[in-house]
């Protein structure tokens, strides 16, 4: 049984030069135990996508859509309900360790605060829990560390920290956005080889959201590569890397550039910007950047599906897909 | 062999600030450029590569001469920059621009970005006919592969890609000989990175620029540069070849710097995982290790390392290290 399934999920803004479609027509689900990354470039939708099943978007933001977990509704709940899978059940990891630490406290009652409030221990119970915690984020010394404050870290052990606050209630689902896009080559390396020991002891699932796709290859399971409020292709993390599908996703893999391959051809930059949200174009969102657009491409590109879940959106054919006929875009036409 | 344009030569600058509140006062010392010396030839690029911390951004603001160094001295084309004046000063800068890293944040958001690119025209040369500077503005935004039509549009109405033209099209506007270049690309998208790559490199053999491009990844630079520099707590651990550097890099510090970069390949990145050796973080910049600075985290340090400072030495095959055993250690990548 899948951990959280999420169906139809649109996310909408209100602003003053219209409506901002961050969301569209979302589908995935993510088992237990399952590592599912969400890639994108900035404006992809991808936070918007966890922030709204979180109940965490923005004043002018509305959902709509399904987002069950453990088959019961994220987007109905009221907050009383949702503040007690939020943080227990569920955790959430932000991109910067700087900002989303408090710096007028110090470690240990950032720590504590979250699971006296949600576990009711006691102050000595919960302090020994978070240290244990930071043993287990490889924080040196942490009986003494844990009386510090955020400024005493550096980048890499504050982001350290923070995934310490998302594991102290033993999540089942644990949300990491960016976790190390702030850091440093070095430290980015050492934080996803500690994320994947912990969840390999836990059997945690996790959701890892990001715009680098190296940085995903070493840990995630399956990757949905969304562009412009869309998945325009999923797969495991084999068939995205050795076998894209989406000319996107093939422009983005060829733009990384690699130690491993040579240097002296040119970088192959996916030309163009993403499209403003506001404007969106008919019919595919990636034509106006795409070297295999067609005239066709005006028109909505079909969802293809293959087996174990595998899709993409496009008028090029998948290699033993067939495309689906999807119920909630058939509405949207009418 | 031409003359290089640029020499910075024993290049230090020292942040000093102050602990323990107002009875206790106590001065703290930060190293942040410690005694850096390198040249640089025209239309050569030199990729500065280092993780924060390690004074790369201190280093381009002090070349610059947006930070007095209070040691050392930069010739700019056999002139000392170091010792002028505030005026004589600006008037250098128009030969030596600066592009920074957060294309959004480093432009004004009042103005359009017509206005942001010809400011430095009217700064410099305010006799300039109005026509001439428009027409200097255009062509500018041509080459960097702007439209016309975004000549009145704000910075919050283009894309961070977009924000980073203007930038480079602003640093580019008065001719200048030397682009220095601060992390151009880390705020930006993957797929965005490679077209602003690809563009300062066409520009650089076009314009005949000497580049100075600071990343903290070593992949990114790869590309752009000639030579690469590689700095850990305000000093170079090497400088070298870019044709050796990747393959056989000399500092310990340097492979480590390799060894992390992350693969978009699952079956590459895995065997790659097997290999990282780097642990830890860098120490205080208020407690430096005595010796060689990286020694504590270096799996191949002797007795040697923990007291002497390896100096700055010049290799057989013409690349700089600093590290005592650097001839006996094989590296290769």
């Amino acid at each position: 049984m899948a951990l959280l399934k999420v169906s139809n999920l649109n996310v909408h803004f209100d602003t003053r030069e219209g409506v901002v479609k961050a969301v569209n027509g979302m589908d995935f689900e993510i088992g237990e135990g399952e590592t599912l990354a969400i890639v994108g470039e900035s404006g992809a939708g991808k936070s918007q996508l966890v922030l709204s099943f979180m109940g965490l978007l923005a004043e002018n933001g509305s959902v709509s859509g399904e987002a069950l977990y453990r088959d019961k509704d994220l987007l109905q709940m009221k907050p009383k309900e949702l503040n007690r899978i939020r943080g227990r059940h569920i955790a959430m990891i932000f991109q910067d360790p700087m900002t989303s630490l408090n710096p007028f406290l110090t470690i240990e009652k950032q720590m504590t605060e979250v699971v006296r409030h949600h576990q009711g221990l006691r102050k000595d119970e919960a302090r020994a829990h978070a240290v244990e915690m930071l043993r287990a984020v490889r924080i040196p010394d942490p009986e003494e560390r844990i009386r510090q404050y955020p400024h005493e870290y550096s980048g890499g052990m504050r982001q350290r920290v923070m995934i310490a606050i998302g594991l102290l209630c033993e999540p089942e689902l644990l949300i990491a956005d960016e976790p190390s896009t702030a850091l440093d080559v070095t430290v980015q390396a050492q934080i996803a080889e500690l994320v994947n020991e912990i969840r390999k002891e836990t059997r945690m699932s996790l959701i890892l959201i990001t715009h680098d796709l190296a940085a995903v290859a070493e840990v995630a399971e399956r990757i949905i590569v969304m562009y412009a409020g869309e998945a325009v292709e999923t797969g495991s993390v084999d068939d995205i890397f050795y076998r894209p599908q989406h000319p996107y996703t093939q422009g983005l893999l060829a733009s990384v550039p690699r130690l491993d391959r040579s240097s002296d051809d040119e970088l192959q930059a996916i030309p163009g910007n993403p499209p403003n949200l506001l404007e969106l174009p008919s019919g595919c969102r990636f034509r106006d950047r795409c070297s295999e657009a067609t005239g066709q491409c005006c028109e909505r590109p079909p969802l293809w599906i293959a087996e174990g879940g595998r899709t993409s959106r496009c008028f090029l054919p998948m290699e033993g897909g067939a495309i689906v006929t999807e119920k909630h875009v058939a509405e949207e036409a009418e | 062999m031409t003359k290089p344009v640029l020499r910075v030569q024993d290049l230090a600058v020292t942040f000093t600030s102050f602990t323990g509140g107002l009875l206790q006062r106590r001065e703290r010392q930060l190293r942040a450029v410690d005694g850096i010396s390198f040249e640089l030839h025209p239309g050569e690029t030199l990729g500065v590569v280092g993780e924060s911390g390690s004074g790369k951004s201190t280093l381009a603001r002090a070349i610059l001469g947006l930070i007095t160094p209070d040691r050392g001295r930069v010739m700019w084309r056999g002139e000392e920059l170091t010792g002028l004046g505030e005026e004589e000063l600006r008037q250098k800068r128009k030969e030596l621009q600066i592009v920074f890293q957060d294309p959004v944040a480093s432009l004004d958001p009042r103005m359009t970005a017509g206005d942001i690119i010809s400011e430095p025209l009217w700064t410099f040369y305010p006799n300039m006919a109005r026509l001439q500077v428009e027409e200097r503005t255009r062509g500018m935004m041509k080459v960097v592969g702007l439209l016309p039509n975004q000549i009145n549009r704000y910075p919050h109405e283009l894309s961070g890609g977009q924000c980073q033209r203007i930038g480079i099209a602003r640093s580019l506007v008065l001719n200048p000989r030397l682009l220095v270049c601060d992390e151009p690309v880390s705020a930006l998208d993957v797929s965005i990175q490679a077209q602003i790559i690809n563009l300062l490199q066409d520009l650089q053999k076009k314009l005949g620029l000497a580049l100075i491009f600071i990343a903290h990844d070593l992949s990114v630079v790869r590309h752009i540069s000639d030579r690469v520099m590689v700095m850990y707590m305000g000093q170079a651990m090497e400088v070298s070849e870019k044709s050796s550097l990747y393959q056989r890099p000399l500092h310990p510090y340097t492979n480590a710097l390799m060894k992390s970069v992350s693969i978009p390949d699952p079956r590459l990145a895995a065997a790659a995982r097997q290999d990282r050796w780097l642990t830890g973080d860098m120490p205080s910049p208020y407690d430096r290790p005595k010796g060689c600075i990286f020694h504590n985290r270096c799996p191949y340090r002797v007795k040697r390392c923990e007291a002497d400072v390896p100096a700055l030495r010049r290799m057989e095959n013409r690349d700089w290290v600093a590290c005592h055993r650097a001839e006996e250690l094989d590296l290769s990548i």
